[in-house]
């Protein structure tokens, strides 16, 4: 075991992976001798060499498609997009090329890809530094979305995500890189895409998140009167959705709100509600709320701590769903 | 004849204040005249100065917590300042990446709204009427296309003596929007400036990793455009290839590229750590070409600067700057409703409704399902 960081045990895993396959190699901006912006891939250009710690030219759609050819060609490319909000130029890439192989050519070729990308708000940073387009890839078919929160998480779920046979979006809650430790097993192990967790078990409200909304809805519990018993799930996979977990859940909770950065409309929340309704309508003693981000641009950072959802709109929420 | 060449090309360079702040008087004179008068060299070596203050002092900010995120300038003055004078204030357009403080004041963007923006604060994107001026761009390499189009509205309204300039760094001319935005340009002919700040970085990435090719400039010429080398660090160079790419553009209709080879003294943002990536050495070797310094040398062989001007430019800009970062500073807060203000001409129902309960309502939900009463937001 290893007390580390969200950004240690994500280099941790990369580490490992490319200890053990070869075929791994990773390509970005910056990532090289300097370890990328936010240093998730310090020391592997040193330890593995350039070649395989390939910084690139400024060209996120070039990023996406190299990885794409990589990928065909039988390697395991983990390409990073710096942020978030230069998701933008790769979207046809992602979207249209590497979701799409495997259906179009009916099995022949394949995408083995890791996207990782730093994601979400509340870091005091420039614009479209601050994004959380999850929902924008959940509603792309043939792409697999993973956003972890802890460092135990992330390391197991990134190792799966190497190894995973398509391709996957891997967001990086870079509010939590730092900010909290966890022991984190030191050997190489998975935890398997598509399984939620659930992070504290109660029987009075059910609350979905994930990401850095994880640890908000954490402080808004410890907020809340002492008789409340809360079920908190970390959705840990956002496509696709463990709807088994969420069901059972909500099954014995009759109430349940969804919290998520970003914007509420047509966000993960309408759909995790949606699944919902479907499969536990009769057990529903509320509507389904949900915590979101607003239906705006993110703010810039004066006003982003207005925009997120914090442990008083969640705790609002909350007893809202539970007053209902 | 079964082999013939049927395409070859080169890249001229132009230095003509050198590193010691000698002119070379051939390329300088114009019918009789340097090409920029001890006045307009004074004053771009003030608006340098003062740019150079308010970079040393917004990084200090950045550091004392009073400011986000701030990629400094320090170092390619020259560029933004000499293009910056040899466009047309009022008529021509400017659309800036983020190393071009001095061309954006110049055509009427006031310091404090580049505080501001850096500050997280979408005022600052807030052009004041009648500046011609894009916002500061944080995406890399995809607002050349945005300066191809404003050129081409001039040319659709037949407005002869207009143009447009935008500028990027050499890791933006990766960016497919860049190559977009030069196709434009050339196969509709219209009258934009490409100017590539060519610091040599982009964040850890160098040059040489970022492209293959040994000038920027010769990237233009795939697309039929004109293009030139400068020396970036040198204001009659850059005044020059401005003005006479400017001629040009208003002249035949067409667009033209420029690279500044000019060097970021800084790091790449003040979230950044330069010292992981490049040497001592190398940004010693690039401090010797500080634009500020030659022009100051060029000013005193003049005889048009002395100690006692200097002196009164250095009070100057410190008041100067202390007024930028009082105004900045000074401004209220945004109100919260701020969020939704400007999201369309009119807003939506939804929007409207998120924002008169976002102070009471969780959002999701009717606030009157459960008797909970939406009250106008007082923030
Ligand atoms: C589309 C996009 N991708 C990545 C980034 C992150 N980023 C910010 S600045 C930068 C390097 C820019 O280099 P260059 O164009 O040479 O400009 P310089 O900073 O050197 O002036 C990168 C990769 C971004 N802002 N936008
Ligand atoms: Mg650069």
């Amino acid at each position: 075991m290893a007390n580390l960081t969200l950004v240690q045990a994500i280099n941790l895993a990369l580490a490992q992976e490319m200890e053990r396959d070869d075929r791994v190699v990773l390509l970005g901006e910056d990532v090289g001798v300097n370890g990328g912006v936010f240093r998730v891939t310090e020391g592997l250009a040193q330890r593995f060499g350039e070649h395989r710690v390939q910084n690139t030219p400024l060209d996120e759609s070039g990023i996406i498609g190299v990885s794409i050819g990589l990928a065909m060609a039988g390697m395991r490319p983990v390409p990073e997009i710096q942020f978030d909000g230069f998701l933008g130029p790769a979207y046809d890439q992602i979207v249209n090329h590497a979701a799409r192989f495997r259906n179009r050519t009916r099995g022949a070729i394949t995408i083995p890809l890791t996207i990782r990308v730093p994601v979400g708000g509340g870091i005091h940073a420039p614009e479209l530094h601050s994004d959380s387009p999850e929902a924008i890839y959940a509603h792309s078919p043939g792409l697999k979305v993973v956003m972890p929160s802890t460092p135990r998480d992330a390391k197991g779920l990134l190792t799966s995500a190497i190894r995973d046979p398509d391709p996957v979006i891997f967001f990086e809650p870079k509010r939590v890189y730092r900010a909290y430790r966890e022991e984190v097993p030191e050997d190489e192990y998975t935890i398997p895409i598509g399984k939620a967790k659930v992070v504290n078990e109660g029987d009075d409200i059910t609350v979905i998140t994930w990401g850095a909304s994880v640890f908000q809805c954490l402080e808004a519990m410890d907020a809340l009167p002492e008789d409340v018993s809360l079920e908190l799930i970390d959705l840990r996979t956002i496509d696709p959705i463990d709807t088994d977990t969420i069901a059972a859940s909500v099954e014995k909770t009759g109430r349940c709100v969804v919290v998520h950065e970003a914007p509420v409309t047509c966000g993960l929340g309408a759909e995790i509600s949606s699944r919902i309704q479907e499969r536990c309508f009769l057990n529903l003693e509320a509507p389904v709320q949900r915590v979101g981000g607003f239906d705006t641009i993110m703010p810039y950072y004066k006003l982003e701590l207005d925009y997120l959802p914090d442990a008083q709109r969640i705790g609002k929420g909350i007893m809202e769903c539970l007053a209902y | 004849m079964p082999k013939t060449t049927v395409y070859t090309a080169s890249i001229e360079n132009l230095q003509i204040l050198d590193e010691d702040g000698v002119l070379d008087e051939s390329l300088a004179m114009e019918d009789g005249r340097p090409i920029l008068t001890d006045e307009q060299v004074m004053y771009l070596y003030e608006q340098m100065w003062i740019g150079r203050h308010l970079d040393e002092v917004a990084f200090k900010l950045q550091r004392s917590g009073r400011m986000g995120t701030y990629p400094q300038n320090k170092g390619q003055e020259a560029n933004a300042a000499a293009a910056g004078l040899a466009m047309k204030k009022g008529s021509d357009y400017i659309v800036p990446a983020y190393r071009e403080n001095i061309a954006m004041h110049m055509h009427g963007l006031p310091y404090h709204y580049i505080l501001l923006h850096w500050m997280g604060d979408e005022r600052g994107n807030q052009i004041p009427e009648g500046a011609l001026l894009t916002p500061l761009s944080v995406p890399i390499g995809t607002h050349m296309l945005h300066a191809t189009g404003i050129a081409w509205a001039f040319k659709l309204r037949k407005e002869p003596d207009r143009c447009a300039i935008t500028f990027f760094g050499d890791g933006a001319t990766s960016e497919g929007d860049f190559h977009g935005a030069m196709n434009f340009a050339s196969t509709l002919s219209v009258p934009v400036i490409f100017y590539c700040q060519n610091n040599q970085w982009a964040i850890s990435v160098p040059r040489e990793q970022q492209m293959n090719s040994p000038t920027v400039a010769q990237k233009a010429l795939s697309y039929e455009i004109p293009a030139i080398q400068v020396d970036g660090n040198d204001v009659f160079a850059v005044y020059k290839a401005v003005r006479d790419a400017r001629r040009h553009c208003v002249r035949n209709g067409g667009p033209y590229f420029i690279e500044g080879v000019t060097y970021r003294l800084g790091d790449h943002t003040t979230a950044d750590d330069a010292r992981r990536y490049r040497s001592d050495e190398e940004v010693s070797v690039w401090a010797g070409k500080d634009p500020l310094i030659r022009t100051r040398k060029y000013l005193v062989n003049r005889e048009a600067w002395n100690d006692e001007r200097q002196f009164e430019l250095e009070n100057r800009a410190k008041k100067i700057v202390h007024e930028i970062v009082a105004a900045a500073e000074g401004i209220e807060a945004p109100r919260v409703s701020d969020i939704f203000s400007h999201m369309f001409a009119e807003l939506d129902n939804d929007l409207r409704r998120q924002r008169d309960t976002m102070r009471t309502s969780s959002i999701g939900q009717d606030p009157s399902q459960i008797g909970l009463r939406s009250q106008p937001q007082n923030a």
